[in-house]
């Protein structure tokens, strides 16, 4: 497998080598080595928990420059609805759409319009009798990640659909097309508006085996400075939405499983409580959930790290925006299958075990390697004051024992040492 | 690893095989399952294949949940092998009067604030059997009761 592209980048100069980071990331990717972060992008979930935490904001995100899509082609804006959540006083979506338009996109294309769809494919899916329950979500590219590196076993109980914003890329693309017949697949950029780093991942990795139809990826922050210039000027807007309640819902936690119209779901959203919820789904049999929406950022979308408003300002705005909206606008052609998705959406998740979190290739020198770890770790003091730059004693043992940190890091350990020494000296 | 949890190298030599041992509070019913949690984290470092760490995980639940509930906490012991686990589960509870009756799903002796929670459905031991290959019951009315499972890879 062709190594994970992640997407957080570090400014060496600005990390000081401090901790936060490093205990906060909840894979345990992250070390300090040579005075500043390290990621293992074998391990990296792309949850932005580290971006998030930076009190030097050393780390990064890393996405599309607003400057680089390019001007020579037809260009479709993807606006996410977390997006709608981010203005002030906006009350009428069309604004905000039509401020795309000025901005200079050739066309706009809701990704709450794909996301109802997608509602309404789950609920069919979910009254198939040959799946396994409960069916948890696939929409934040994190919990995909999480779920194949950490919690195989669950990996046959994600919803096989793709994203809302992979089906908004190729609906938006369909449209174009009939609109403009004369356009090639080639002369259409599909921008994607996001609210967070891990989607500029999920179309950069290729993550599930088909080719992205997202073509960019830019920032909600650095568009949303752009766009508050164009609105102000505007009157009346021309383009009209087409989402419903149930599309802007999606941008908050919840929004995506109470609109399933099935009371057995379970929504639950912050990175260190979807882990939680897995390990639990994971161990003891939740007989009684059909559906588990899972977001890693706290709130949902809105919590995403390349927003602008406080996630919990946002869930207000939101609540504004979809006041009058209709239930949802979006439906299934009639040639859709009545149980189950169409076949062109339908994804099949990597059921490979990809066994990261496994110390040895084969169990025989695992074995002995956890056993070398419990060696050392039994002499650590359980700080986990993070100093040596693993984020705990339990993974500095393992460091060590893999020969990748000196055993004299452990700064509680070398006092002892240097107490022992003076010791003997004043003898 | 919280408390209560040490996790203890029984065998200093033997590197056939790794052993913990958890103790399994008894008094404090919110942390039972977290032993059981440790053991499938343990597992998956070792790369055993998910079914196995699930089934071991499962049933060490299961047991774990019992000796709470029935037996006021106890000893789970960890036995990891190349090619199978074992789990010892061990208590000084009241014992199994009718081990027959107590494998019949749906037979439950559980009180009724257990049930509230969502447990007591009478299936910790059927689903210990169902999910391992060996399972051994040794018990005592009045002493205790020892479970021995084994989970073949």
């Amino acid at each position: 497998m062709a190594e994970y592209k992640h997407s957080v980048s570090l400014d060496v100069e600005k990390c000081k080598g401090c901790t936060h980071c490093l205990k906060r990331c909840p894979t345990e990717a992250i070390r300090i080595r040579n005075g500043h972060a390290v990621i293992d992008s074998n391990r990296c979930i792309d949850c932005g928990e580290c971006i998030r935490q930076c009190p030097h904001q050393a780390k990064k995100a890393v996405f599309d420059k607003y400057s680089a899509i390019p001007k020579d082609k037809y260009t479709i804006a993807l606006p996410a609805p977390t997006f709608y959540g981010q203005f002030e006083h906006l009350d009428d979506i069309d604004y905000l759409l039509q401020g795309l338009l000025d901005l200079g996109f050739d066309d706009v294309f809701e990704v709450a319009c794909a996301a109802e769809l997608i509602t309404e494919y789950t609920r069919r899916y979910l009254k198939r009798e040959d799946i396994n329950l409960p069916v948890i979500s696939s929409a934040c590219p994190v919990v995909v990640r999480l779920v194949s590196l950490r919690f195989p076993t669950l990996v046959k109980n994600l919803m096989p659909i793709m994203p809302p914003m992979e089906l908004a890329g190729i609906i938006a693309r369909e449209k174009a097309k009939k609109k403009h017949p004369e356009l090639k697949d080639d002369d259409i950029c599909t921008v994607f508006i996001s609210p967070c780093p891990a989607k500029v991942s999920y179309v950069k990795n290729n993550l599930v085996g088909y080719k992205s139809n997202i073509d960019m990826v830019v920032s909600m922050s650095d568009l949303y400075f752009e766009l508050l210039n164009v609105m102000k000027k505007r009157i009346t807007p021309i383009p009209y939405s087409r989402t419903g309640m149930i599309g802007v819902g999606w941008a908050i936690s919840g929004g995506e499983s109470s609109s399933l119209m099935n009371d057995h779901y379970l929504a639950a959203d912050g990175i260190e409580n979807i882990i939680k919820v897995l390990e639990d789904i994971d161990t003891a049999q939740h007989r009684n959930l059909d559906f588990v929406e899972l977001n890693a950022c706290s709130g949902g979308c809105v919590g995403g790290v390349l927003t602008v408003e406080n996630p919990y300002l946002a869930r207000v705005r939101l609540r504004n925006v979809k006041r009058y909206l209709p239930v949802s606008q979006n439906h299934p052609p009639e040639s859709a299958p009545e149980i189950g998705m169409p076949d062109e959406y339908a994804i099949c998740f990597d059921d490979n075990y990809k066994a990261v979190s496994s110390l040895g290739p084969d169990r025989k020198q695992a074995m002995k390697l956890m056993s070398d770890i419990d060696e050392v770790f039994k002499t650590l003091p359980e700080l986990d004051c993070g100093s040596c730059g693993s984020p705990t004693c339990r993974a500095f043992a393992e460091d060590v024992v893999k020969g990748n940190v000196k055993y004299e890091e452990c700064i509680v350990v070398m006092r002892e040492k240097l107490k022992d020494a003076l010791k003997s000296e004043e003898c | 690893m919280p408390a209560g949890l040490q996790a203890k190298r029984v065998n200093e030599l033997d590197c056939e095989c790794l052993s913990y041992r958890f103790e399994v509070d008894g008094s404090n019913f919110t942390t039972a399952g977290e032993a059981s949690v440790q053991v499938k984290r343990i597992l998956r470092r070792i790369g055993f294949p998910p079914e196995t760490i699930k089934r071991a995980s499962i049933a060490m639940y299961e047991g774990e949940i019992n000796m709470v509930i029935h037996a006021g906490g106890g000893i789970a012991e960890l036995f990891i092998y190349e090619d199978k686990i074992v789990v010892v589960l061990t208590d000084h509870g009241p014992g199994i009067a009718d081990v027959a009756l107590a494998m019949k799903e749906g037979y439950s002796t559980a009180p009724d604030n257990i049930r509230a929670l969502g447990f007591g459905a009478g299936m910790g031991l059927p689903n210990m059997k169902r999910y391992t290959d060996i399972m051994d019951i040794q018990t005592a009315l009045g002493k205790g009761t020892v479970i021995t499972m084994t989970v073949n890879v």
